[in-house]
């Protein structure tokens, strides 16, 4: 292990800030990070272990303890529920022989959840050893139990078992753009750097990640820092649940975001540029590597890019299984090789970003509008859309309907016109920009797609009237927990405790003032936590909870009070050491029960 | 004209570089916190400071005084929101004050009663916390940690070590220290080190001093957090 530990600390020269990419392969090889691994790479790297050890823990891919030489985590988005996502969970314990959360007692195999992984138009999904898996049913199961238990390795595997499909339903405005490599960077050339900006401005470009900042102010700031050593960030770390249309722009339209990325950084004046991955699509990764170096090798990415004196090359991070990472200041602390910890704003990332230098990042669907918006014009794009929300909008359309998959729409088109095209029928509502967005019910199916009105990231998730809502808004609410990086008080405390709080609702524990208790405190999450995350995990409770409060109240009980504290429940302890489980060992919660 | 901001309407002075926080201690104001002390780098995270500016939510400790800033501080709102997330930092440890030595002294209990906290409200977690006496002359009880991370601050800029750290997510975070063994007796902490002393609460206790000043006669059983905090920090953020 010494030599190995070595030669990825000298393949990454010592750089702390390649601190992931070094935990990777450690976890890869050996299924865990070991002790020593640590110690070593703590003496390599000259930090201290402790640092080391807090990524580790930080995120969902690494692990202090072994996981299974085959490590298979199944996705647990609401879209991987709505295709039987538990029952196939349930099966493959059953088939493998191993319990949820833990390693078979041979070390072979390990299974656990995932957070979304990004395939919900093609689950149920998961992952095995970080690679990801599609369409699971009880053959796929029995097929992979079969690898596993004859120990094949994966690229031995059959490949329909990791097909990935585009799904692309509808074509917009940037998907059926004409593309030749170059041309967007021969254009800005042409045009130059100070026109394009005013371009991309006259676009009226916002940034697609769902925050909707304009990307011009945004570049414009960057480039005028005072500090000249600046970068380019491509934020590919969409963990939103229900959104998988940058994994379809990564796989199918890669070098229009690459050269996106250039344009950026001719305007801003970054010589380096990085694309974050989620840890999610690391079967894209190979992909986009050679893809880079076709760039390099065709003058487009490198030194003296185009033969005009531009320096610029792209380098790809990839995550570990953190939603949080997301958001941008969490973005940048993990490229550093931290934990995805959001930092306090003011400093901005166009002032202090990567390293404290000027930074820009951006959503992957943003760069490509760049690239469409450098060819054509900004009147091209801002031809198209409303008057706040210009341009096109790139869908992920999950959930019940006939076709789910990528749909790019003009901004300002109605709900019921994009249902109509996916075909979903019967539909009780639909969860808008994923669970930090909101659910609107199936009376406002007229409302429009745009920063005006319903804002969204692109996460478009169906439900129909056979569904329940609050089991929904129970995974949204776990997820959000999950997710927390206990930074700051509301949030990691807050959302904890709103998962007590639902269940003891929807459990049927709730009493008349709960559901006000709920409402506080969905309030104080919102209203006093660090960053987006805490301020929207509540969406998922107060959007339902706005729309279908009669939803709540039909799960509590009749009577004013009702303790959330489970009484036999904390006897369990006192069970075991006595040995005992008779009657006379048990507590009723309140005195009907023991009549 | 030296320039202004203005908290609850009362005009308060500052210098570039200031933040809220430290306008207003040095003016007397005080803002409830826990996971500030003017030594160190501001952390932002137990959201105790949080006041309102020009409408928005903002942590005092964090965010820049900006000429003619409109800061509110204690509003009825405020007020009830801080008492709340100081509930929530009580039932997601074990804090059973009247058997922690710290009891009178914790900020944690200070400020709980300068926002006139009477119960929990929320329910308890009863988290499986464990408690690390390895060190000869210091302990860590780590039911009590809030995670202000001010320990994992003192040690790095006051005492140039690395002896503490944050680890963990989401409600899992935990505080480390930094041994092979993960033990504090194989750090290389010393009693006298600043991070031995800053903990606003009853986890990082120095052996064989407890009980010396007896309950009944401690900082918050006779004095208000406000004033204790003003008395000993104005000074320091008016630096």
């Amino acid at each position: 292990m010494k030599q190995f530990i070595q030669c990825i600390a000298e393949n990454n020269q010592h750089q702390s800030t390649h601190l992931l990419k070094m935990l990777r392969e450690i976890q890869d090889r050996y299924h865990y990070i070991p002790k020593d691994a640590i110690e070593q790479l703590s003496e390599l790297l000259n930090i201290p272990r402790t640092q080391i050890i807090s990524v580790v823990e930080f995120y969902s891919f690494f692990h202090l303890s072994p996981r299974g030489k085959y490590e298979l985590l199944i996705s647990d988005s609401i879209t991987d529920h709505m295709l039987g996502k538990k029952n196939l969970l349930d099966y493959l314990a059953k088939i493998l022989s191993v319990t949820v959360g833990e390693v078979r007692e041979d070390g072979l195999v390990s299974l656990g959840n995932a957070s979304c992984t990004g395939m919900c138009d093609q689950g149920p999904a998961g992952l095995v050893n970080g690679y990801a898996l599609t369409r699971l049913d009880q053959p796929a199961c029995d097929q992979i139990a079969a690898l596993i238990n004859q120990q094949k390795p994966l690229v031995e595997w059959p490949s329909e078992l990791f097909q990935v499909d585009d799904n692309i339903y509808k074509s917009g405005l940037l998907l059926n753009q004409p593309y030749v490599q170059g041309a967007a960077l021969r254009a800005m050339i042409d045009r130059g750097i100070k026109a394009t900006l005013a371009e991309v401005d006259g676009s009226g470009l916002r940034g697609r990640g769902g925050a909707g900042f304009k990307t011009a102010t945004k570049w414009k700031f960057c480039s005028e820092e005072p500090q000249t050593e600046r970068y380019v960030v491509c934020n590919a770390d969409e963990g939103e649940p229900g959104t998988f249309k940058d994994r379809v722009l990564l796989n199918s339209y890669t070098d229009q975001v690459f050269e996106g990325m250039a344009v950026c950084a001719a305007i801003i004046g970054a010589r380096q540029g990085f694309l974050y991955l989620r840890g999610e699509y690391l079967h894209l990764h190979d992909k986009l590597e050679r893809i880079l170096e076709q760039r390099r090798q065709n003058g487009l990415l490198g030194t003296n890019i185009m033969g005009v004196g531009l320096d610029f090359d792209i380098e790809i991070c990839l995550g570990a299984g953190a939603y949080i990472c997301g958001e941008e200041s969490a973005l940048i602390e993990s490229l550093e090789g931290k934990a995805g910890i959001p930092r306090n704003r003011p400093p901005y990332p166009v002032t202090q970003g990567y390293l404290g230098k000027p930074t820009v990042v951006n959503n992957v669907e943003t760069f490509l509008a760049a690239t469409g918006i450098a060819v054509n014009g900004g009147d091209w794009f801002a031809s198209i859309g409303t008057e706040k929300s210009k341009g096109t909008k790139i869908l992920s359309i999950s959930g019940d309907c006939a076709r789910p998959g990528i749909y790019e729409y003009p901004f300002g088109i109605t709900v019921q016109t994009i249902l109509n095209d996916c075909g979903a029928v019967d539909v009780l509502g639909i969860q808008v920009g994923g669970p930090s967005g909101t659910f609107i019910s199936n009376q406002e199916f007229e409302r429009k797609l745009a920063f005006e009105d319903l804002a969204t990231g692109g996460s478009f998730i169906i439900f129909n009237s056979s569904r329940d809502i609050l089991d929904m808004v129970n995974n949204f609410t776990h997820f959000f927990a999950h997710e927390s990086c206990g930074f700051c008080t509301p949030c990691r405390v807050g959302t904890a405790l709103l998962k007590k709080q639902l269940a003891k609702i929807v459990d049927g524990h709730g009493s008349a003032g709960d559901v006000v208790a709920l409402e506080e405190l969905c309030q104080l999450v919102k209203n006093h936590s660090h960053c987006g995350l805490g301020q929207t995990a509540a969406n998922p409770i107060l959007t339902t909870l706005e729309r279908y409060p009669d939803l709540y109240h039909s799960r509590l009980k009749e009577i004013s009070f009702e303790p959330g504290f489970d009484l036999d429940g904390a006897l369990a302890t006192a069970r075991r050491l006595a040995n005992r489980d008779d009657a006379g060992a048990h507590l009723a919660q309140t005195e009907s029960e023991h009549e | 004209m030296s320039k202004t901001i203005t908290i609850d309407g009362k005009i308060i002075p500052f210098e570039d570089g200031q933040t809220i926080m430290d306008a207003a201690m040095a003016a007397g104001v005080y803002i409830p916190h826990l996971c500030h002390q003017p030594e160190f780098t501001p952390h932002g995270s137990c959201k105790l400071c949080t006041v309102n500016v020009n409408g928005r939510n903002c942590t005092a400790c964090t965010f820049p005084a900006i000429d003619g800033q409109e800061v509110l501080n204690e509003t009825q709102e405020l007020i009830d929101d801080r008492k709340k997330i100081t509930q929530m930092l009580f039932v997601e440890g074990n804090h059973f004050c009247p058997s922690c030595e710290k009891t009178g002294n914790c900020q944690l209990q200070g400020v709980a009663y300068h926002l006139n906290m009477l119960d929990n409200h929320f329910p308890l977690f009863y988290p499986d916390r464990k408690v690390d006496a390895s060190h000869t002359e210091v302990m860590i009880d780590h039911n009590r940690c809030i995670f202000c991370t001010l320990c994992v601050r003192a040690s790095q800029q006051k005492d140039g070590k690395d002896v503490f750290a944050i680890s963990g997510r989401g409600i899992d975070k935990h505080l480390i220290v930094n041994a092979q063994s993960g033990l504090l007796k194989d750090t290389d902490l010393n009693v006298t080190d600043h991070a031995c002393a800053v903990c606003p609460t009853g986890a990082i206790l120095i052996k064989r001093t407890g009980y010396q000043v007896p309950i009944g006669q401690r900082i918050y059983d006779h004095k208000q957090i406000d004033q204790v905090s003003l008395a000993t920090e104005q000074h320091k953020h008016g630096e």
